[in-house]
């Protein structure tokens, strides 16, 4: 085969990939980002460049922070609630899985399942379950003479409301991760570890488990960020950001503000924050890969 | 002792993680009346099965499945035909400009979809393409996971078997689609099932590219039956939402092995 057909042959099966990550993802990112620094409307014929003003307005105007904030804050619920009960549920069916493998397999598949389950679909029935008067949280909280709550009407409770249905959507996803942490941990180490003394419960998982575990838990954080960073259905289903913008998170904002109001250059500087958000935790993880954070 | 405790509370914990959906599951069946009373029950008197008529009746329900299974299989395919030459000439074939392209896969690892929506939405636009099955696939064409994904399967099987091919006189797109791709199916499987999850459940670009109600995928038929119902028809709302969630729930619960590597192999993913 002559070069010149070969690299004709290399073209066929590269290019076509390549010219859709460019005009798909890269050109798409390069644009966003110039527009951020534009008051450019959807569907204005002209646009003018004003500086920084789209990303001053995002962090000094109280309104519009509330989207930085409340992203934070949710994230800062999410990320350890998620991370710590899947940890939890995956060191509990790690070891039930060598007495009863039936069991421990209907259970995992039970904690993973709101991975699966269509979100949106799944906040209907949450918006159903925390029902001020018929919702079953309410009543079981009557049961034992606790007042009940107006869940996802209150300022002051709706964002850790949605939080917590951020934690039950993404424990499972934490779970199986650290089931495959777990799994990948060599016996030899706590034969080592009982030798030494630290043979059973806790000792054990200080030890060894823990120390192990150190790279998988660097990935789940990571995820579990990057997923609670772009909350966005469970916002658009039950709360549209309110009451008072007080469930507010950056990605409604920039669905609002572009989509609804069609700010685009606004919305294109609510993007980018976003993604600075993203990035930063994503590039975290690519450190600690190179690095392999391993007691080997 | 603390292993019962332990078992206790994993089954426990279990529990409440499925209460979401056996609420909805049994509101779904419960008729109105049954509903308006403030219970705990978990088990409906009887079986209304009626909400599930007016489910499929009222919400626009069936034409929403179909839109979400156009719109999945015509993402997946074009992300395959995208995706898995390049991934094979990356593993497969040495060229100038490969470090160039496999470069520009992992950044794009690194971009979320949400950051490109602005300009996508202005391109689709500008060729008046918004407010189509057009609108809701093409834009996932360049799936840089997929060839991540297909490029580790290809990179693991052995040059000499394509060299031989290539002997036989076998030209590459067929050593690509004949060979290569039916010994990838174990990562095929776990790219599909992680892209049709993904967008059967995306609610973020289906709001953004359509207004057209009979273009709703089943999360925006979810919000369309969810905005029109006044109350009264709660029952029928969580029978569509039973009905929404039980392909996912479904393919989960027979695929299960190469479910989780698909969605483990997605964190990958900004």
């Amino acid at each position: 085969m002559s070069a010149r057909r070969d690299a004709l042959t290399t073209l066929g099966l590269v290019g076509p990939a390549t010219a859709a990550m460019v005009f798909l993802i890269f050109l798409p990112v390069a644009v966003v980002a110039v527009l951020s620094f534009s008051d450019y409307q959807f569907g204005a014929r002209a646009l003018n460049w004003v500086g920084f003003d789209n990303y001053i307005t995002l962090f000094t105007d109280p309104q519009a922070r509330r989207a930085v904030t409340n992203t934070l804050i949710y994230a800062a619920v999410v990320i350890p609630g998620a991370c710590i009960l899947g940890l939890l549920a995956a060191l509990g069916l790690h070891n039930l899985a060598t007495r009863a493998p039936r069991l421990a397999a209907i259970l995992r598949a039970a904690y993973f399942l709101p991975v699966a389950a269509t979100l949106v679909a799944m906040a209907v029935a949450w918006q159903m379950l925390l029902h001020p008067n018929l919702g079953l949280v309410n009543q079981l909280l009557s049961m034992t003479g606790l007042p009940g709550q107006r869940w996802l009407s209150d300022r002051g409770l709706v964002l850790y409301t949605l939080a917590v249905i951020g934690i039950w959507q993404s424990l499972g996803y934490a779970m199986v991760l650290f089931l495959a942490g777990l799994a990948a941990i060599p016996q030899h180490l706590y034969d080592a570890a009982e030798v030494d003394g630290a043979g059973a419960g806790w000792d054990r998982f200080w030890t060894v488990t823990w120390p192990m575990l150190g790279p998988t838990t660097l990935f789940v954080l990571v995820i579990i960020a990057t997923g609670a960073f772009r909350a966005f259905e469970t916002v658009a289903t039950l709360t549209k950001g309110g009451p008072a913008f007080a469930s507010d998170v950056l990605v409604y904002a920039m669905y609002r503000e572009g989509f609804v109001y069609f700010k685009a250059g606004y919305s294109a500087a609510i993007t980018m924050v976003f993604f600075a958000l993203t990035l930063t935790v994503t590039a975290l993880k690519f450190r600690v890969l190179e690095r392999r954070v391993h007691y080997r | 002792m603390i292993r019962a405790l332990t078992l206790a509370a994993l089954i426990f914990g279990a529990f409440v993680v499925l209460v979401p959906f056996l609420w909805m599951l049994a509101l779904s069946l419960k008729a109105p009346d049954e509903i308006f009373t403030p219970t705990i029950d978990l088990i409906p008197n009887s079986l209304h099965w009626e909400n599930y008529a007016v489910a499929f009746g009222r919400a626009n329900l069936l034409r929403s499945l179909w839109n979400g299974a156009v719109v999945c299989a015509g993402i997946l395919l074009l992300q395959t035909i995208f995706a898995v030459p390049c991934a094979f000439a990356l593993a497969q074939r040495r060229f100038a400009g490969r470090g160039t392209v496999f470069g520009l896969v992992l950044a794009g690892l690194l971009v979320p979809f949400h950051v490109t929506a602005i300009p996508i939405f202005l391109g689709l636009a500008q060729v008046r393409l918004l407010d189509s099955y057009t609108a809701l696939i093409a834009p996932f064409a360049a799936s840089v996971f997929g060839i991540f994904l297909f490029r580790q399967a290809f990179a693991a099987m052995p040059t000499e078997l394509f060299e031989a091919a290539r002997v036989d006189g076998l030209s590459e797109p067929a050593i690509v689609w004949r060979i290569a791709f039916p010994l990838a199916l174990p990562a095929a499987t776990a790219f599909a099932l992680f892209s049709v999850v993904a967008h059967w459940n995306d609610l973020f670009w289906p709001l953004i590219a359509t207004s057209d109600p009979s273009l709703a995928t089943p999360p925006r038929a979810i919000l369309y039956f969810r905005d029109a119902e006044s109350g009264a028809e709660v029952g029928a709302l969580m029978a569509a939402a039973v009905v929404v969630v039980a392909p996912m729930v479904a393919l989960f619960l027979v695929a299960q092995r190469r479910f989780v590597q698909g969605l483990a192999a997605g964190g990958l993913k900004g």
